[in-house]
């Protein structure tokens, strides 16, 4: 499947020519702690060049705090956290993005004291073949229209595709978007569906904290189910329904 | 004498002029503690402190290296700023996290040091630093005598300023620093140094007060008192112009120094007070200020 994106391949190759390059990232015994609470207990995962992997799981159960912990933005962290190859758990936080990572809060983040094109711009490049402006306003027409907007006047779902589109232009090649359908018009998580599977076929690599099960399911080639900080069950795309009672319980749906 | 309904112009238009002159050092040191609390959250008392260390700046290093005042317009800010970044580092940084309240004590025990080692060194009688040869002249004006080093304050001023306001609302750079003040666990996830940002802002803030200190030593006399006296006014300013807004913090400085000095030619008796008394007012109308953000 992965010959799918010579693209990447290739540059994979070129860069770095190591074995774990095809490993985007790998999580062996992570836990993760805000203040005195105990979020995450010992979570093992890894995501392989150009899949689209998701979390699963109710609210409060690890999931976006697993995205956090990745960026480093949780209270204290330990066990093993490697992207692109490299060992991140004892990196500052700004040094986490330049080894290619994008992040999209489930806040989206969008800064109210920046017009559109200004938030579009803001988050330096962390990789030379990133979007180009135009590439993305062609992508999202309604950027290009509002882009002297104040960011945070945007509609709920402009705001979610200035927040992915910002991440695109650094040239992130692994992407970790938390709930980007929450709370949008179905026309909407139709038109961001579409857009990940784009950014799949560039040979992006994705990890998705997901609520809505259905947007996930078809474009998704694995799933890990979490459930009060430990990853309790794991999911490729063709067991999907021969696991889907199990998935249901977990999910409560 | 030139007198318009009764009023007198000669007398009007020279207390404008030194309302200008005050609004001019307001709005610098009004602009630097709110480019400093808008990323650090943190109330610089040292500020008062920063302005005079400006001032000694330009006097020491006149007297004992020589150095001009033109040179030192250019050096004295850079060294108080790199004080700045130390105390950052060194003392404010350690707290940051802690209650807000840590750091303004902090500071301003900095600030009364610092007073109190310039009053032990020199003395509190206050020391004259000559107006530079190019700036001793005036222009006469139809109702007033403009001197030249006090047009030079308003266009300085106004430059640095203005140049500042420029550099932080329309430039890249600025967009990081109010992107920052926003949300800076967001910025750090996109891969920018935001503690070299924290540090490299404090150090700016507070140049801008020695900028301030360097501007104002040929017209007020430099003293280890200098600071404080104008610090609890600076302050007032800040309150009615509210902490959100860099433009505010500018406006608000020229125009408080046009008030106090209208004040001044209409109720003398109130030119020291007028500028609490608006403070008063717009915390009555508008608890967030001029141009602050409601919270």
């Amino acid at each position: 499947m992965t010959s799918l994106k010579p693209h990447f391949d290739q540059q994979g190759v070129a860069t770095g020519g190591r074995k774990s390059h095809r490993e985007k990232i790998r999580i062996s015994d992570l836990h993760a702690f805000y203040g005195e609470s105990h979020i995450l207990h010992g979570i093992d995962l890894r995501v392989q060049q150009g899949e689209l992997v998701t979390l699963l799981g109710r609210n409060g159960s690890g999931r976006s705090t697993t995205l956090r912990a990745i960026m480093n933005m949780v209270g204290r962290r330990s066990g093993s956290i490697v992207v692109n190859g490299t060992e991140t758990i004892g990196l500052p936080p700004h040094r986490i993005a330049h080894l290619g990572l994008g992040y999209c809060p489930e806040e989206r983040g969008i800064f109210s004291s920046l017009n559109v094109e200004e938030n579009l711009l803001l988050p330096p490049q962390v990789r030379s073949d990133g979007m180009s402006v135009e590439e993305l306003y062609e992508m999202f027409p309604n950027l290009h229209e509002r882009r002297y907007s104040q960011g945070t006047r945007l509609s709920g779902g402009e705001q979610q595709m200035l927040a992915l589109a910002r991440i695109l232009r650094t040239g992130a090649n692994i992407l970790l978007l938390d709930e980007i359908t929450e709370g949008l018009a179905p026309v909407i998580v139709q038109k961001l569906g579409e857009v990940l599977v784009r950014l799949k076929q560039r040979g992006l690599t994705i990890l998705l904290v997901e609520q809505n099960f259905r947007f996930a399911a078809p474009i998704a080639d694995r799933h890990y189910v979490m459930e009060h900080g430990h990853i309790v069950e794991e999911v490729a795309a063709n067991e999907l329904e021969a696991k889907t009672e199990l998935l249901n319980t977990y999910l409560g749906v | 004498m030139a007198t318009f309904l009764g009023i007198n112009l000669f007398g009007l238009f020279g207390q404008l002029l030194v309302g200008l002159i005050n609004g001019s050092f307001y709005a610098l040191l009004s602009l630097g503690l709110a480019i400093i609390f808008g990323l650090l959250k943190i109330i610089n008392f040292a500020q008062g402190a920063m302005y005079m260390l400006g001032a000694f700046g330009a006097w020491l290093a006149l007297n004992h290296l020589g150095i001009n005042y033109w040179a030192a317009l250019v050096l004295v800010p850079l060294a108080v700023g790199a004080i700045g970044i130390l105390l950052e580092r060194v003392l404010v940084r350690p707290i940051a996290h802690e209650d807000h309240l840590y750091s303004l004590l902090l500071t301003f025990g900095i600030a009364l040091m610092l007073q109190g080692l310039f009053t032990h060194l020199f003395g509190s009688s206050g020391m004259p630093y000559a107006i530079p040869d190019e700036l001793k002249g005036g222009t006469r004006l139809p109702f007033m005598y403009l001197p030249d080093y006090r047009a030079w304050i308003i266009v300085a001023s106004a430059v640095v300023c203005g140049g500042t306001w420029w550099m932080i609302e329309k430039t890249r750079l600025g967009a990081y620093l109010r992107a920052g003040t926003e949300n800076p666990q967001l910025m750090q996830a996109f891969g920018i140094n935001v503690p070299l940002m924290v540090t490299l802002t404090f150090g700016f803030g507070v140049a801008l007060a020695g900028f301030a200190g360097v501007m104002a030593a040929p017209v007020y006399s430099v003293s280890p008192e200098m600071g404080s006296n104008l610090l609890i006014v600076v302050f007032a300013i800040v309150v009615i112009g509210g902490m959100g807004s860099i433009g505010g913090a500018i406006l608000t400085g020229l125009g408080m120094g046009i008030v106090e000095g209208l004040t001044k030619y209409f109720y003398p008796e109130a030119s020291t007070t007028v500028i609490f008394l608006v403070m008063v007012i717009v915390l009555l109308l508008k608890p967030a200020g001029l141009f602050g953000k409601e919270a």
